[in-house]
């Protein structure tokens, strides 16, 4: 059974139709590269997902069950989170403050209820050890590279659980050898079953990383197949149209 | 075919636990930052009057530089907690005076005390309710909010007390002036006020999800609010905890002075900003501690008195104080340049 389900999916703005017709199956721990030029509607797909908004017609199915997302809390609670391109952290605090902002762990009774440091530190600890990231839990975020920052973003998801972790341009702004750094990271969710929807504008990183390529061209989906049946060059003539579809 | 480019391997993790290491050692740590040298300052001000002058480090000066800046400090406490927000409340001034006018007319009508400080706290937290609403659901700028709360204050305190001094407290009168102007093991009351405060505002900063997510309102709004924290019941809590600062200070002046005018409190805002900016809060938000408000209220004060033992003329206070201000400021800078800001 699938993990997440687009069936017909449409949404319309006006007389803009920014999704047409959408089908999309996920299964667990598959990576999943999301292209298209600016405007092919990939934002609008992820927001859907997300729960930002509801669409004009079709239908989500989660473990084969249609849902329905009124509102982004919706969507989290179905284990479907969002690490967003500008990464949604707070510069001024650490790395471990930043995983558990939120759902800060305390400890005593009320009403002496204090902020349990001991136990995020170690939580936080041992999320980056999983993700292989030398990201250390006390370091602010400020003082943190491209590629740490991400391992901090993707730690969020993985302490609310996640199954489903879209990533929206990860490797947009950092150097080489913290793209490297994220694309690990992104393996070692799939290792742990959960399915990730990479958006990507970047060749070298979907292949690199993806099992799947969808492609999107004008709000419609135009290609979805297997990485190793797939090249760049193809890709690219999907995203600009000069391939009309695979 | 498939011709990704080589990538460079994953990164080596070659300490063995990298988690234990940190990036800046606690020296270095310690040199960027501002408290650090405000701190030292303050030290150094303190060594240096107590060779060069007969009478600072005499047990009634230190008495009366103690409590002197109890006052300011209390406040700046509440507005560090603004601050760190991102936002700024300059009707602290005028807040102390309505509290003031209300705690004096309230007692001077044969009230007990405990109504008079009761109702002079419940004026302070609706101004700071009030402030507090308007720029957390309305989003107004706290700037323009505040701005029109210092005059609406002002004016509110002239109206209540209808211009007069008052200095008749009533039955409870010398209760109140010992609260303000007595002292406990030789320390002058009002400073006793703000350790605790000031203890209670680092649990609170350090300890509690309220202290966490302030931070966290004042690093990254949006990044707090997606993350579920409650952005705006935290900015609202800090105007209204902004309000009750200058009302407590209220209380504790209003029994020091014996009397109160319409003027309590004019200017008091800048004195209180100046204070928690060189105590190392950045006014961006974000940044700031309830040790280094304390500290830079010190500062301020010390160099006050020292102008005066000295005797250089008074009228070169400000000029000092304002220069403290960008020299704080521009720590600031070097330190955030030098983490990469």
């Amino acid at each position: 059974m699938s993990l997440l389900e687009l069936r017909g999916i449409s949404k319309h703005f006006g007389a803009i139709h920014a999704l047409t017709d959408m089908t999309l199956s996920l299964e667990p721990g598959q990576v999943v590269g999301l292209m298209g030029d600016n405007g092919a509607g990939k934002s609008t797909l992820v927001k859907v997902i997300a729960g930002n908004f509801p669409p004009s017609h079709g239908e989500i199915r989660i473990d084969g069950k249609p849902v329905h997302f009124g509102k982004p809390v919706d969507a989290r609670a179905q284990g479907i989170e969002v690490v967003y391109q500008d990464l949604a952290l707070c510069d001024n605090l650490t790395a471990a403050a930043n995983v558990f902002l939120g759902r800060e762990p305390r400890i005593g009774f009320w009403p002496v209820r204090v902020l349990d440091h001991a136990t995020m530190y170690r939580r936080a600890g041992e999320l980056f050890k999983a993700l292989k990231s030398e990201t250390r839990p006390r370091d602010l975020v400020r003082q943190m590279s491209g590629g740490q920052r991400q391992a901090v973003a993707i730690a969020r998801t993985r302490l609310s659980e996640a199954r489903l972790v879209i990533m929206d341009e990860p490797t947009a702004a950092i150097s080489v050898r913290q793209v490297a750094e994220v694309l690990d990271l992104i393996k070692r969710l799939s290792e742990h079953g959960i399915a990730v929807i990479l958006i990507s504008h970047r060749m070298p990183d979907v292949f690199a990383v993806a099992d799947r390529v969808v492609v999107m061209r004008r709000g419609r989906k135009v290609a979805d197949k297997k990485t190793e049946a797939s090249s760049p060059e193809e890709v690219t003539g999907l995203i600009t149209g000069a391939i009309a579809a695979a | 075919m498939n011709d990704v480019p080589e990538r460079p391997n994953s990164m080596p993790t070659s300490l063995d636990d990298p988690q234990a290491a940190r990036t800046h050692t606690r020296w270095s740590e310690l040199l960027a930052s501002q408290v650090f040298w405000v701190v030292l300052a303050t030290i150094v001000a303190c060594v240096v009057l107590s060779f060069t002058t007969s009478s600072f480090a005499t047990s009634a000066n230190l008495f009366n530089v103690t409590r002197n800046f109890a006052f300011v400090a209390i406040v700046a406490l509440g507005m560090m907690a603004v601050i760190i927000t991102g936002g700024i409340d300059i009707s602290v001034g005028s807040t102390i005076g309505i509290s003031g006018i209300v705690l004096s007319v309230v007692m001077n009508a044969g009230y007990s005390i405990w109504a008079g400080i009761g109702m002079a706290l419940l004026t302070a937290g609706v101004v700071g309710l009030v402030n507090g609403l308007l720029i957390a659901w309305l989003g107004m700028q706290p700037f323009v909010v505040t701005l029109a709360m210092l005059s609406v204050g002002r004016s509110l305190a002239l109206v209540i007390s209808g211009s007069r001094t008052i200095f008749d407290f009533g039955p409870d009168g010398p209760k109140l002036l010992a609260l303000g102007g007595g002292a406990t093991f030789g320390v002058a009351n009002p400073v006793w006020f703000l350790v605790v405060l000031a203890v209670l505002f680092w649990f609170a900063f350090g300890w509690t999800r309220w202290g966490r997510y302030v931070f966290a309102v004042g690093g990254n709004r949006h990044a707090a609010n997606l993350t579920g924290v409650p952005v705006r019941f935290i900015i609202c809590s800090v105007y209204v905890l902004a309000g009750l600062m200058a009302g407590v200070a209220a209380i504790l002046e209003v029994g020091w002075l014996g009397a109160v005018t319409t003027g309590l409190g004019t200017g008091d805002e800048l004195r209180v900003i100046a204070a928690t900016v060189i105590g190392g809060t950045n006014l961006v938000g974000g940044v700031g501690s309830a040790f280094g408000t304390v500290v830079g209220a010190a500062l301020i004060e010390v160099i006050r008195n020292s102008l005066i033992l000295l005797g250089v003329d008074s009228f070169w206070q400000g000029t000092l104080v304002g220069t403290f201000i960008v020299v704080a400021v521009l720590f600031n800078r070097l330190g955030g340049a030098r983490q990469g800001n």
